[in-house]
């Protein structure tokens, strides 16, 4: 039924640091690499090795300059995923039940053998979390792992998404988004987690920890100033006595303009 | 959003298809026997053709009878039910006449209105779409069944409805146009709001995730030919309008009136593929471009 569940026990779902972001993209291939080979039909790829390489993908890092009113411009990476989100439009349209919200978790999923490929969850989604994969045509999305986090046959610390498993940064964060008191939920309410596009009315629960505020130059100096001024006023031992012999030849010394 | 020929063909030809049996339902014409066979067949012709055509958009047509399960919230399902239930109907009111020289007025008034809340839940499929802001609005639905009464009227020669109605089509047409091309400017969505990094100053694209397009930027962020949509929007409004209308002002033979189906016809495919080239959706955005 593709009806979305009054609400959820739980509300699994990522907490992505803007702030923390390399722009590594180990977690992009970190998850193709866990779901082409596990959950459902396989993250295929067109022409690879070829002039014109395409393919699946479950999680994209995009990158973005943004321009402060005043400052330096800064450049933030952006993984980019399903956000599972509680009044998911993708899930309603679906003719076929394909695509549905689990009520034990939140995790919204695509049951592959009732997908018709019609593709109209990808319109409907305004994040391009899911891709139709051109060799299984059927619609592909995040499964938050569905097959780790719950799996007994890992051991207890890779029973999160791969992409948090993997991030060198610790830039992501997995976790229950509707319970208050877990990590996840302490950490949007310290760093002021946002929704992306709130005002398409989807109500993501995965949240992003926009970037801190960056040190700034607080004088007026000389970007160049550091290299032009001396190093040692009064140069001593050794590099003093190189000053006083090289100053017999060119008749300068430290410190001089 | 890219424009699929089998989508179009579908729409196009469902809509007309199904706009000339809501009019043979009620009774325009009141044709029996060969004459009506001929008005059905082509009714049906344009209506299960176009959704023939709209299969071949899956990518498991195999599956598709699953497509009736989820009525309860999905727009798509419950089209295929309102054609499915449109053409049953119909095909019982086609007997009566075809066969029996009967005007089962009661049977025809209700495949009459099963059609055109077949044309309505084709439209809903694209109006309930807030990711494509030039969809999103009460005329999108206004825009497909004008051009199914319109396109139904000029199929079953009822010449002082088509007049009316194609100037009504042409006019909701118009309105659409003029309202969707502000349409994502109006609806507040920007990199700004996709990213949540409006707080900080002006974001900007600066690096795609992967330096070739993917199956979002191929299906949903559709640029080629936009530069050329105000010189297509002419040919669609004097193709599907203007030449019809022309036409039906003329002394009435089959051959003009065959030409002004076509000529509507082939307005109707070029507003169409308007409809999908034009329309930009959201997650465009992210990638620097609408």
């Amino acid at each position: 039924m593709t009806s979305l569940p009054e609400r959820t026990q739980k509300k699994l779902g990522l907490v992505i640091d803007l702030d923390t972001c390399v722009g590594c993209h180990a977690c992009v291939v970190s998850c193709k690499g866990w779901n082409t080979e596990n959950y459902g039909a396989p993250l295929s790829d067109q022409d690879p090795y070829g002039a014109d390489p395409t393919g699946t993908f479950l999680n994209r890092v995009h990158s973005y300059e943004v321009l402060p009113k005043q400052g330096p411009a800064q450049l933030i990476h952006f993984p980019k995923s399903c956000l599972h989100c509680e009044d998911a439009p993708c899930v309603t349209v679906c003719p076929t039940g394909a695509s549905y919200k689990r009520v034990e978790d939140g995790i919204v999923l695509v049951n592959e053998t009732d997908c018709i490929g019609c593709g109209l969850c990808a319109w409907a989604c305004p994040y391009g979390a899911r891709e139709m994969d051109a060799a299984e045509k059927v619609m592909k999305k995040c499964t938050l792992c569905v097959d780790r986090i719950y799996n007994e046959n890992l051991p207890q610390e890779d029973r999160v998404p791969a992409c948090v498993r993997t991030c060198p940064a610790g830039a992501r964060h997995f976790g229950d988004l509707g319970d208050a008191e877990s990590d996840v939920s302490r950490l949007v309410a310290a760093r002021g987690g946002m929704d992306l596009m709130p005002e398409q009315g989807t109500k993501p629960v995965n949240k992003y920890l926009p970037p801190r505020p960056k040190d700034g130059l607080d004088r007026d100096i000389d970007v160049l100033a550091p290299f032009l001024a001396p190093v040692a006023e009064d140069p001593k031992g050794f590099l003093g006595w190189l000053d006083r012999a090289l100053g017999r030849i060119d008749g300068k010394r430290t410190g001089d303009a | 959003m890219h424009p699929a020929a089998s989508v179009i063909l579908f729409s196009t030809l469902s809509g007309l298809g199904f706009g000339l049996l809501a009019f043979l339902g009620l009774g325009h014409p009141a044709s029996t026997g060969w004459v009506a066979f001929v008005f059905f067949a082509i009714a049906y012709a344009l209506a299960v053709g176009g959704l023939m055509a709209s299969t071949f958009h899956l990518g498991h047509p195999e599956r598709a009878l699953k497509a009736f399960s989820q009525w309860r919230s999905s727009w798509l399902s419950r089209e295929a039910w309102a054609a499915v239930a449109a053409l049953v109907v119909m095909g019982f009111y086609a007997i009566g006449r075809v066969f029996l020289g009967a005007d089962w007025a009661i049977l025809g008034w209700l495949g009459a209105t099963l059609s055109l809340v077949t044309v309505l839940t084709t439209s809903m499929i694209y109006t309930q779409l807030k990711t494509v802001p030039r969809w999103n609005s009460p005329l999108t639905p206004g825009l497909y069944l004008s051009y199914a009464l319109a396109g139904g009227a000029l199929l079953a020669g009822q010449v002082d409805w088509a007049r009316i109605l194609l100037c009504v089509a042409a006019a909701v047409q118009l309105i659409w146009w003029r309202r969707g091309d502000d349409a994502l400017e109006r609806s507040g969505t920007t990199l700004a709001t996709a990213t949540g990094l409006g707080s900080i100053g002006t974001p900007r694209a600066f690096e795609p995730p992967h330096t070739g397009p993917n199956y979002l930027t191929r299906e949903m962020v559709f640029v080629v030919g936009r530069a050329h949509a105000r010189l297509l929007r002419l040919i669609a409004v004097l193709l599907a309008f203007g030449a019809p209308l022309i036409l039906l002002t003329l002394p009435f033979s089959h051959v003009l009136a065959a030409l002004a189906v076509l000529s509507h016809l082939a307005g109707v495919l070029v507003s169409r593929w308007l409809f999908f080239a034009e329309a930009e959706h959201v997650v465009g955005l992210y990638y620097g471009r609408r």
